[in-house]
């Protein structure tokens, strides 16, 4: 909570609303606590008012780990401002833990002085001990740099929900939104759209959604009566661009993406899929939306899911499927499949932490080489990858109307940090999204299989049509004519057909901006998720008056044509990715540029300060 | 590749152009016969036909058929044939396979396809063998078999299609063998007809890998006593003079002189069971203790998996419509910037 621009005491409140830009805040409890759950909303109370959001969701890969344990703790992050951010946040303002392990696991991040509202009924021996807490940090004096509050905050949630008659249990279990209440109060943002959610979510239990309601209010009513608070915060409205808008997370604007992309297509969406965390979102907001024609089909293995994705694109649907690192290391046999018989079709990759089952809850970006290189033989396609939540939307479509018009399998990389984030997303007006053109063979007087059209795609003829019957496969094919051969010349020249084809789609891929300077000192290059950290890095630094500038790559195969060129510009490159130097390979391997990393594999996104402190480094600190 | 009316459709429409490479006596070429036969007679509209297939010799298939076609990767067509089906229900689709394909790399697809009853007609060759690879035991390989890499004998216990599909909650199930053509066009014909997943064992013969390894099936002097035709409602008969039959005795199946027993107490054969068990213990008669029976062992109605997908799309539509955009972008809480 920095830039303090104005500080006046609101009549009638027992605290002063202190204005200020921003504020990121973080609540933390066991994964059975609901701390998503009040994340989240948060979040769409901020969004409501007007704020540009950022979010942060982070919970352990176990389901129910042992209660109060740190490897238990649950996590949401939101970064709420009046003006335009592209993070949750490096540190916290405001932490709210919900017990001795949410409190250890978490205050690292608090800055120095933030605001510490700690549940003081959790810090009993037992959970001190299962934090692996030595002494009890609410009495040691440890915590001073804090504004801390002591607050019982389970006592206070079972007397206010007393009259709905609820069990001690299934009462304590409405504190999450006790806190929540106490966070509105805290940032000054109205109860309403909570109450309405709460109401709507507990329809049918009527006792349930009263007492949540009472929590909550309750919750607010301790900021508003007592006086235990120094000081509120307010955050003024954002000035984004005029529109609608609704908060997404990327795995949802996925979602939206494909069923828009099939819409625009006129066709049915076939998402065949097997459950894989991050993915799995994915899957579930695609179920709820059958109406628009999308057949969902849960597979039995991730192998399946793809060979399904084949026959359903080979029978004229717009088919993909959605899946995360050691998925994707099963498919990808049957994604060679699709380049083989050049069948239009679409991969998500959700990246989490590899390599094998790895860290399936945290983040990463080291699926890139298994996109570009993966598979057997000499098998490219298209590649491209999300920049932040609400940008999954339009690259989803990106990557359909890439598959269609080339006919290729696309494979559209976004990660967990992404995909479980959330930001506001303009609601675009249906007439403003262009039509997916799609052309079916139809004449049996000119139809070969693998005839090339001016993109070098080849026909998509399915079956039901009237005297296009042909048999294709993953035996190599004669140029033409589709039928098997062996023949090693037409082998050569259809492997440099379906490379050329991908090196192709370099048409539809814009040229490379540049952030910042055309040319000069350096040039940070980033893909995918870690968008929102460099350019809020690269930002601050040209700020200082540092010479650096940012490329961010949508596309990674193929990469734009003048990337080479920019890259040339510039006296240093330095590529941030969450993995060990992927893209620096693939730039180094295709530009001959002597680019440097900085690579960080820790399951988390990067802190905008260790981007600051590696640009200082290679420019020899502030210019 | 000329449009052709769906009906009159002659045996050679079925035919492609390209030449078939089997080996000669190999089963897999009265399999294609037999099939492109029954189509032909069912009239079956060439342009709505889509054969898939995984790898193998079987599986080689599609490229002779006069339809459209799908050559996969290995184990794979089920998954294939899956994804065609939900696309285009209208379709017709068969899965051809083999007893490596099916069953060892392709095990799980395969019986997951079955327990969803997808509208699939799935025609398992089982040689025992792996033919394409030259000559390794199989899944469905006799313990102890002599193979290229099984010198000493192997030490797998085979597994028997019929059983597997039948655990796997299949709804349609049956075998044949290649060189009886009469009764392999009877099977294939009726898994043609049925609703939901149909699955065909045929036993064919590998002449190069693993020749005579139906020979107890073939020969012409002991078949009759080594194969049992089933026919719905109709007492478990066989023997060169029908003079043998099949009964229960206590838990277990026994053969029996007909002429010694009373005639209830031999089996009748009901292929619309609810309860798949009898059909598992049938399907657990093997050479040279019982006669293997042949024909269809199951024949169930249930629902369709391509119908139920697509009656929860229409569900969804009767409810509110055909989807439009604007709705869907516009759901949940949304805000507006002036
Ligand atoms: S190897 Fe055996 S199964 Fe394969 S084509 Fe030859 S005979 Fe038929």
């Amino acid at each position: 909570m920095s830039t303090a621009t104005s500080e006046k005491t609101q009549p009638g409140r027992p605290a002063p609303a202190r204005e200020i830009d921003r504020a990121a805040v973080r609540f933390a409890g066991d994964s059975g606590d609901g701390m998503q759950l009040v994340g989240s909303q948060f979040t769409a109370t901020s969004a409501i008012v007007g704020n540009d959001i950022a979010t942060f969701p982070d919970y352990p890969a176990e389901i129910r780990a042992p209660l109060g344990t740190l490897a238990g703790v649950s996590g949401f992050q939101v970064n709420f401002s009046s003006h335009h951010i592209h993070t949750p946040g490096d540190r916290v303002d405001a932490l709210i833990a919900m017990n001795p392990a949410a409190l250890k696991a978490n205050l690292g991040d608090l800055v120095e002085g933030g605001v510490l509202i700690v549940n003081s009924d959790e810090f009993d021996e037992s959970n001190l001990q299962r934090a692996q807490y030595q002494t009890n940090p609410l009495e040691d004096g440890s915590l001073s740099r804090y504004q801390l509050y002591k607050i019982p905050i389970t006592q206070q949630t079972l007397a206010a929900v007393k009259e709905t008659g609820l069990g001690p249990r299934d009462a304590s279990r409405c504190k999450n939104f006790y806190a929540l209440g106490l966070a509105y109060w805290l940032y000054d943002r109205p109860l309403e759209p909570t109450r309405r959610w709460i109401n709507s979510k507990f329809a049918k239990v009527a006792a349930v959604a009263r007492a949540n309601t009472l929590a909550l209010e309750a919750g607010y009513a301790l900021g508003e009566t007592t006086e235990i608070f120094t000081t509120r915060y307010r955050v003024k409205p954002a000035k984004l661009a005029p529109g609608t808008y609704r908060n997404l997370t990327g795995n949802q604007a996925t979602a939206l993406g494909l069923i828009t992309a099939a819409q625009l297509a006129g066709k049915p969406l076939f998402y065949g899929s097997y459950p894989i965390t991050p993915a799995s979102d994915i899957l579930h907001e695609l179920a709820l939306h059958k109406s628009f024609d999308v057949r969902v089909f849960q597979a039995e293995d991730e192998i399946a899911a793809m060979c399904a994705v084949v026959g359903a694109a080979f029978a004229g649907a717009i088919a993909c499927t959605g899946t995360s690192g050691p998925g994707m290391a099963l498919k990808q046999e049957a994604i060679g499949l699709a380049v083989m018989t050049e069948l239009p079709c679409v991969i998500v990759d959700v990246q989490r932490g590899g390599p094998s089952t790895g860290l399936p809850t945290k983040t990463e970006q080291s699926d890139l080489w298994q996109a570009v290189l993966g598979r057997n033989g000499d098998c490219p396609l298209p590649v491209l990858a999300a920049q932040s939540p609400a940008d999954c939307f339009a690259a989803a479509i990106e990557a359909v109307r890439v598959a269609v018009k080339y006919m290729t399998p696309v494979i559209l990389l976004t990660d967990g940090y992404i995909a479980n984030g959330s930001e506001p997303w303009r609601v675009p007006a249906v007439r403003e999204l262009a039509p997916i053109p799609v052309h079916h063979a139809t004449d049996p007087a000119t139809f070969q299989p693998y005839l090339r059209d001016a993109n070098g795609a080849r026909p998509w003829a399915v079956p039901g049509t009237p005297g296009l019957r042909h048999r294709i496969g993953g035996l190599e094919k004669a140029d033409g004519a589709g039928n098997v051969c062996y023949v090693p010349e037409n082998h050569q020249r259809m492997t440099h057909l379906r490379a050329e084809k991908v090196a192709r789609v370099v048409q539809d891929v814009p040229a490379q901006e540049v952030f910042g300077d055309a040319e000069g000192d350096l040039l940070v290059v980033s893909w995918g998720g870690t968008f929102g950290a460099v350019r809020t890095a690269i930002e601050q630094a040209r700020e200082k008056g540092q010479n650096v500038s940012h490329a961010h790559l949508r596309w990674l195969n193929p990469m734009p044509a003048n990337l080479g060129a920019v890259l040339r510009r510039f006296r240093r490159v330095l590529v941030c990715e969450l993995n060990m130097g992927q893209l620096r390979q693939l730039l180094r391997g295709a530009y001959l540029v002597d680019a440097q990393g900085l690579n960080k594999v820790q399951g988390r996104p990067f802190m905008v300060s260790e981007i600051c402190d590696r640009i200082d480094q290679l420019l020899g600190g502030a210019a | 590749m000329s449009a052709t009316p769906p009906t009159g459709v002659t045996v050679k429409d079925f035919k492609s152009d390209q030449q078939v490479k089997w080996c000669p006596g190999c089963g897999d070429h009265s399999i294609l016969t037999q099939l492109q036969k029954v189509l032909a007679a069912n009239g079956a509209d060439r342009d709505r036909t889509v054969f898939v297939s995984g790898i193998g010799c079987s599986s080689r298939f599609p490229y002779y058929m006069e339809t459209y076609g799908f050559h996969g990767i290995h184990g794979r067509a089920p998954a294939v044939a899956t994804g065609v089906k939900c696309a285009n229900p209208e379709l017709d689709v068969w899965v051809v396979t083999g007893d490596g394909d099916a069953l060892s790399i392709g095990g799980n697809h395969f019986l997951h396809t079955l327990r969803r009853n997808v509208g699939l007609k799935v025609v398992l060759f089982n040689n025992r063998i792996y033919g394409l690879t030259k000559g390794q035991y199989s899944p469905t390989s006799e313990f102890g078999t002599r193979t290229r890499s099984s010198p000493q004998g192997s030490i797998d216990h085979p597994m028997h299609p019929i059983s597997v599909a039948i655990g796997a909650e299949v709804t349609f199930v049956a075998r044949a063998i290649d060189t009886d053509v009469q009764h392999l066009q009877y099977v294939l014909k009726r898994a043609s007809e049925h609703r939901g997943t149909a699955f065909v064992e045929v036993y064919q013969n590998c002449q190069v890998f693993n020749p005579g390894a139906f020979g107890f099936a073939t020969d012409r002097t002991a078949k009759a006593d080594n194969v049992l035709y089933l026919e719905h409602g109709q007492p478990l008969i066989f023997g060169k003079n029908r003079e043998k039959g099949i009964r229960l005795n206590g838990d277990l199946l026994e053969v029996v002189p007909v002429d010694k027993v009373p005639r209830d107490d031999l089996i009748i054969h009901d292929e619309r069971n609810p309860d798949p068990s009898m059909a598992f213990r049938l399907a657990r008669m093997h050479y040279p203790d019982f006669p293997e029976p042949m024909g269809v062992f199951l024949a169930q109605q249930k629902p369709v998996y391509e119908d139920l997908l697509m009656e929860q799309i229409h569900a969804a539509r009767a409810k509110s419509g055909p989807g439009q955009l604007a709705a869907l972008f516009a759901a949940g809480e949304t805000w507006t910037v002036e």
